[in-house]
């Protein structure tokens, strides 16, 4: 399996993705340049995370407009699976590879800590990992989280079971479902992560990176990339 | 051609930084404010010299740049620079 991460001026989250994947595949991702006008085949492209052009205008719509970018859209929309984490989930909704957009968080404040997500789909490359209705532990560390979209996408996303993870506690009920406090920043349905209609491109606020090796304190992230490299060989 | 580009939140969305605002309003004293939205002012200087194609080609640049339309709205004023 090959796979490609997307460096941007100000990713930061870059390195933790190569060092999962590595781990993961047991082969190193190439990292690619976002001035890079065409990306090589791979079977895998993320977009990490980070402050791309400082967040410059809104989070993500530097990053969506660079040259890279049109190869990653293009690949995309070939089947090429792409995995965006955090800004990287922002800059896919501002290239249109998926709907809504991750506004401020409705506290207004950077949330940095752990929070629990619960698996919403498990049958997809990304999710194979994770049983559905699992709960795992992963950090969020974002500005710009609080999902939002139309009545009518909110409707198709959760119809279309494209909802791939909503932020529970730790007995895995949402806000709604009694989880007081469980969503850190307002998120629409407390959406944490959504699929493309093809199941092809997830974009998720939290870190799974983050938490993916003994050392850093828990493991909940690593699945994610030992599914991905399982499906995708 | 100067371009005044103004983006504002379309009605209905939330408006976090907006109501913060309003509230440190109230706390100061400032009694009849009934609702703030906050948004962002971009000025351009441009090339072109013809009103209408300015117009045209700033508005081009709001939908693939400047505002995302999901959540914003915007307006173009197109004055001799």
């Amino acid at each position: 399996m090959k796979a490609a991460v997307i460096v941007f001026p100000g990713s930061n989250c870059d390195r933790d993705v190569q060092v999962v994947l590595r781990e993961s595949m047991g082969s190193e991702p190439l990292m690619v340049w976002h001035g890079d006008a065409t990306l090589a085949d791979v079977d895998l492209i993320v977009v990490p995370g980070g402050f791309s052009y400082g967040d410059y205008l809104r989070s993500g719509a530097m990053a969506a407009q660079s040259p890279v970018m049109k190869d990653v859209v293009a690949k995309a929309k070939k089947g090429v699976p792409v995995l965006g984490i955090c800004n990287g989930f922002q800059v896919l909704t501002e290239c249109g590879l998926l709907p809504g957009v991750l506004m401020p968080n409705a506290g207004l404040k950077f949330v940095c800590k752990d929070i629990h997500l619960r698996t919403e789909a498990a049958d997809t490359p990304f999710t194979q990992g994770y049983d559905k209705g699992q709960v795992i532990r992963v950090p969020v560390a974002h500005h710009d989280g609080n999902y939002f979209t139309d009545d009518d996408t909110l409707k198709r996303l959760n119809d279309e079971n494209r909802v791939a993870f909503r932020y529970v506690n730790a007995d895995g009920q949402t806000s709604k479902e009694g989880g007081n406090g469980a969503n850190p920043n307002g998120s629409m349905d407390d959406i944490a992560g959504i699929f493309s209609a093809a199941r092809t491109v997830l974009g998720l606020m939290p870190h799974p990176e983050r938490l993916s090796d003994p050392a850093m304190g828990g493991t909940d992230g690593r699945p994610m990339f030992d599914g991905l490299v399982q499906a995708l060989g | 051609m100067k371009a005044k580009v103004h983006v504002t939140l379309k009605p209905g969305v939330l408006d976090p930084q907006g109501k913060a605002v309003l509230h440190a309003l109230e706390a100061l004293g400032f009694g009849g404010v009934d609702g703030v939205r906050q948004g962002k002012f971009i000025e351009l200087d441009l090339k072109e010299s013809d009103p209408k194609k300015a117009e045209a080609e700033v508005e081009d640049m709001c939908k693939k740049l400047l505002a995302n339309t999901v959540i914003e709205d915007y307006r173009v004023d197109i004055s001799e620079g």
